[in-house]
């Protein structure tokens, strides 16, 4: 079948030097992308992650950005607008329009409390009559630090240790792990309870007691993972060229230990807020005029039965950022696994 | 074997040991007693209280005579109610606790295995991304809100269950509910990833050439593999009942030792706050000495390296 | 081709992947037969389609494949077509297959008496006990020692020569009329390898089965196969008995293989090697794929792909140095040499048969 095809004269003569030029054997069709370009590739086409993104650098903006810029005051107490309902211009729907139910009927609480007709509060007013939405803002700002702050720490203590850890190897690994066994065997609770009791409740004792409980996780992680790389022959090159230990820790081991330690913040930051809001929620953490999500949650969690939105903003708010940064995480998780990759 | 559980056993002892020391000279470095609330006590009343409570002794005897007492699980007298030992307090409370966190971690950890495998099962469809969706607001909102919705969604305006306070088991739904949904989601998210890591694996590849229906390769390969790990996550899931139950309790004014531990926190009860430490790790060491022989059990690869140990 | 002695037919199959970037055409129409009771083995470096033409066969592809094209033609109908359920039924029973990697392709949870048995549950309909027994009997067959104290062991409590052995007891507890072999000694010790082609042959003869040998190790090949299809970049380049490749092959490609595939024989101090990887199979190129890499390659191969030629009745080869305008081109010294032994043995044997009285009878066989 091959002679019924028409073939052109010179079809048989052996290809010229030009000819192979023109021909890269190596051509790779697909784009070559680099480990971080291809998780950045993964991560975007993560809907979740990327809406979390976005969400959580709205949060982020809004939160700081209310120290410069704040609808209201957040502690300053107004008695005579106490308890309004969220009132959002332009929005007519029942509990965005400023109407409570009293005694079975729907009346306007604004124009009660005597309010102009200007006045808004997009999420209501507590108890004091204090800017609910201020508050929210100023308390997820308070939270985001604690917990910003606790994870910071958490990350040096972890990552520090765990490669410790890991690098040593032999009796001071086990002896480390068997502290990290022992701390893992009270409830994380319990002892930041504890020692929120000896440093005072406060802020700092609230970081303090979350950084110091927390790491345990990273350490295990990094710990593992540097015993793997550990014995990947290019760290035993740096070893035989004689690089010193803590060159090969920043050099070497720390790059390729940034995915595992990435993904683990991502968990880390939720459960720090989440440690926060239920120790201010018990009452032994931020106390006022500071508040934070958890002592929001608490105050609206009194009143639930008659002013639900007090309650239901900051427990939306909480659960939105918790879902972000859950969501971030997982994403990252898959963006930097290639096992995933398609 | 047996060798193993004598070394766990002893880790397990060295363990609790190590907790009532920590615990006991943290309490040493607490700033006031209860009885810095109670204004316009004369120095001889003060001194008795403390002879009543043995503080006026050394630390290290005071040391002795705890470690002594924890032993035979005498954790000393309540603070806040002076009459009650702390063991009494404790073992008046546990049960409702342990009631709630069970039932919690079974309903949680037996939907969380279903949702899961579901997920994996049919990966990338509507109900995986349901069943993702479930898991991930499991784990972003906290049981104490969960716990005020459900109490006043379905408690008081539903009014199906009883709101609060300790009775038959329809008390115990709406706390169990709300701890649950952590570990379900928990579990959920940990059957999916494992068994979709499992369905990739060669021996069900190998299972599907032997003609093996795929709920055959199901049910005879990918379900085993992928829930035998899922032991090790029990032990954080007990941590995660724990610490909800504290405020669970509290808003569902369950006398469990939860609320207790709350409370003894607020009124600075130190006994009944170290006999409850010691407790909840006791409880915390056991369920994680229990999840690591069953795991050691079960999975055929671990039943020979504990013997070699 | 339609030999009646064919058990499987696969034509013009044409299999693509989906992925981000695009189609990845991973077979590009190839066509092949598989006859009652032969060793055929396709050759080929890693990503040239082997592995994906089996999956295909036994309808195991990921989800993200796609049969564009073709037919695979077992026992008068299309595998292509069939159900899924009609699918389960063949798998295991008619068509089984052994794996690359013996330490990872067996349950590491379940008792391998019981995972040899789980073909005779599943097809025959046999009960536990009597399955078990007959599992005992194929682990005594593949040569497992001490089988009756075994068969409640699981996976990790052997060796890894022992759980290969323990894969094709599974693959072969139903008298299977074809077995996949997919490069089942790969992952072994050089020692055990020999032992499980051995046994390999060993139960085909008992069990008159057919083997697609599937593999990128020329060497094993010469003792196991009777004919040989090389792959090269999602297409069959060349196929022929064992002897036609080993001694005669036609094309660049083999060659290269041959010639990187060290003998007794070599000399000097340098393996050749083929220079270059494969093409990218997103986008294959005109004409003929491995023309990059072929230094003997004309102009027409980057613009047309070349048919294949025939040989002999059953060597053929795709590649444009068949032509009748071809220029003659010297294969390297290593191919030459074989060649030439090959010239030898057919001489010897012409000799032999005229020295037979009795004719043989030849195999008639169109293209």
């Amino acid at each position: 079948m091959a002679d019924t095809v028409k073939l052109p004269e010179d079809s048989f003569k052996p290809m010229t030097p030009a000819d192979r030029a023109a021909l890269d054997s190596e051509k790779i069709a697909a784009p070559s992308l680099t480990f971080a370009q291809d998780a950045w590739r993964r991560l975007k086409k993560n809907k979740g992650a990327w809406v979390s993104l976005i969400v959580l650098a709205i949060v982020f903006i809004m939160a700081f950005g209310s120290i410069f810029v704040s609808p209201h005051n957040p502690n300053a107490v107004n008695p005579s607008y106490a308890n309004l309902p969220s009132k959002i211009p332009g929005i007519g729907i029942n509990g965005f329009n400023g109407t409570l139910v009293q005694a079975g009927q729907r009346v306007d609480a604004y124009k009660q409390a005597g309010a102009s007709a200007g006045t808004y509060y997009i999420m209501g007013t507590d108890y004091l009559g204090r800017d609910l939405f201020s508050r929210v803002l100023y308390g997820t700002r308070i939270s985001l630090i604690i917990a910003l702050v606790a994870t910071f720490f958490d990350l040096t203590i972890g990552v520090t240790y765990g490669m410790f850890s890991g690098w040593k190897g032999g009796r001071i690994d086990t002896f480390m792990q068997r502290i990290i066994e022992i701390i893992l065997s009270i409830p994380n609770l319990v002892v930041i309870v504890l020692l929120i009791l000896i440093l005072k409740p406060g802020m700092t004792s609230i970081i303090i007691a979350i950084a110091l409980t927390s790491w345990t996780n990273m350490a295990r992680l990094v710990r593992a993972q540097t015993m793997e790389l550990k014995s990947q022959e290019y760290i035993l090159a740096a070893r035989t060229l004689g690089e010193r230990p803590l060159k090969i820790a920043f050099k070497h081991l720390l790059p390729n230990l940034s995915s595992v330690i990435i993904i683990n913040t991502m968990f880390t930051i939720p459960n720090a807020i989440f440690f926060e809001a239920m120790l201010s929620y018990i009452g032994i953490g931020i106390s006022s005029p500071q508040a934070s999500l958890g002592t929001l949650l608490n105050d609206g969690q009194k009143n639930f039965q008659f002013l639900p939105y007090q309650m239901w903003w900051p427990a939306l708010v909480l659960s939105i950022v918790m879902l972000a940064f859950n969501l971030l995480g997982d994403g990252l998780r898959d963006a930097f696994d290639p096992r995933t990759k398609e | 074997m047996a060798k193993y559980l004598a070394k766990r056993i002893f880790y397990l002892i060295l363990t609790l040991f190590i907790v009532i020391t920590v615990t006991f000279f943290l309490m040493k470095l607490l700033p006031g007693t209860p009885l810095t609330n109670q204004a316009k006590l004369s120095k001889s009343q003060i001194a008795l209280i403390y002879k009543q409570y043995g503080l006026d002794k050394p630390v290290w005897q005071q040391y002795v005579l705890y470690l002594a007492g924890a032993v035979r699980g005498n954790f000393g007298t309540s603070f806040q109610f002076s009459d009650q030992p702390v063991s009494y307090l404790i073992s008046s409370r546990i049960e409702p606790s342990l009631q709630i966190g069970l039932q919690a971690i079974i309903v949680g950890v037996i939907v969380g295995i279903i949702i899961g495998s579901f997920g994996a099962m049919k990966q990338n469809t509507w109900a995986d991304t349901s069943a993702t969706i479930v898991s991930i607001l499991g784990i972003s909102i906290p049981s104490f809100v969960l716990a005020v919705l459900l109490q006043y969604y379905l408690g008081l305006k539903a009014g199906w269950f009883p709101i609060a306070e300790w009775g038959g088991f329809s008390y115990t739904v709406l706390p169990t509910l709300a701890l649950a949904f952590t570990p379900l989601a928990e579990s959920a998210r940990f059957v999916r990833t494992e068994m979709v890591d499992v369905l990739s694996s060669d021996y069900i590849e190998l299972a599907k050439a032997k003609g093996l229906s795929r709920m055959g390769v199901i049910y005879h390969h990918a379900l085993r593999n992928s829930l035998i790990p899922l032991i090790t996550i029990v032990g954080p899931l007990a941590v995660n009942i724990m610490t909800g139950s504290m405020v669970v309790e509290n808003i569902f004014s369950i006398p469990g030792i939860g609320e207790q531990f709350v409370k003894s926190v607020l009124t600075n009860d130190y006994p009944t706050i170290m006999g409850l430490t010691i407790v909840y790790s006791f409880m915390l060491c056991v369920v994680l000495l229990v999840t690591d022989i069953l795991y050691g059990i079960v999975d055929p690869r671990i039943r020979i390296t504990g013997k070699a140990n | 081709m339609d030999n009646e002695k064919d058990i499987l037919e696969v034509r013009n199959l044409q299999v693509n992947f989906k992925t981000y970037a695009g189609d990845v055409k991973a077979i590009r129409n190839v066509s092949f037969d598989l006859r009652k009771g032969e060793t055929l083995a396709i050759v080929g470096e890693s990503g040239s389609g082997k592995s994906v033409t089996t999956r295909t066969i036994m309808g195991l592809n990921a989800t993200n494949a796609d049969i564009v094209n073709g037919s695979i033609m077992y026992k008068g109908e299309d595998l292509l077509k069939k159900s899924e359920k009609d699918m389960e039924a063949i798998r295991g029973q008619d068509i089984a297959e052994i794996f690359q990697d013996p330490m990872t392709s067996l349950d590491p949870t379940m008792k391998i008496g019981r995972q040899i048995a789980e073909p005779l549950m599943v097809h025959k309909g046999m009960k536990k006990e009597k399955a078990l027994a007959q599992a005992l009997e194929m682990m005594k067959l593949v040569g497992i020692t001490d089988a009756e104290n075994r068969i409640n062991d699981y996976p990790h409590q052997f060796s890894g020569g022992m759980r290969q052995r323990i894969v094709i007891a599974i693959a072969l507890v139903n008298y299977p009329e074809i077995l996949i072999a997919d490069e089942p000694t790969t992952a072994l010790d050089v020692t055990i390898q020999a032992q499980i082609l051995n046994l390999m042959k060993e139960l085909q003869d008992k069990i008159s089965t057919s083997i697609i040998f599937i593999t990128h190790d020329l060497g094993v090949v010469a003792g196991m196969a009777d004919r040989v299809a090389v792959m090269y970049a999602g297409k069959i380049v060349e196929y022929g008995t064992v002897d036609e490749i080993f001694y005669n092959p036609k094309h660049p490609y083999t060659w290269g293989l041959l010639s990187s595939m060290p003998t007794l024989d070599t000399k000097g101090d340098e393996l050749p090697s083929i220079p270059g990887t494969p093409p990218d199979l997103l986008d294959p190129p005109v004409g003929d794929a491995f023309a990059a890499r072929n230094q003997y390659a004309l102009k027409i191969d980057t613009q047309q792909e070349p048919p294949f030629f025939k040989v002999s009745d059953t060597h053929y080869a795709a590649t444009w140095l068949l032509h009748p305008d071809a220029p003659k081109v010297t294969p390297p010294d290593q191919i030459v040499a074989r060649q030439k032994k090959y010239a030898e043995m057919q001489a010897a044997l012409k000799q032999q048969q005229a020295a037979n009285t009795v004719p043989v009878e030849e195999e008639e066989e169109q293209q």
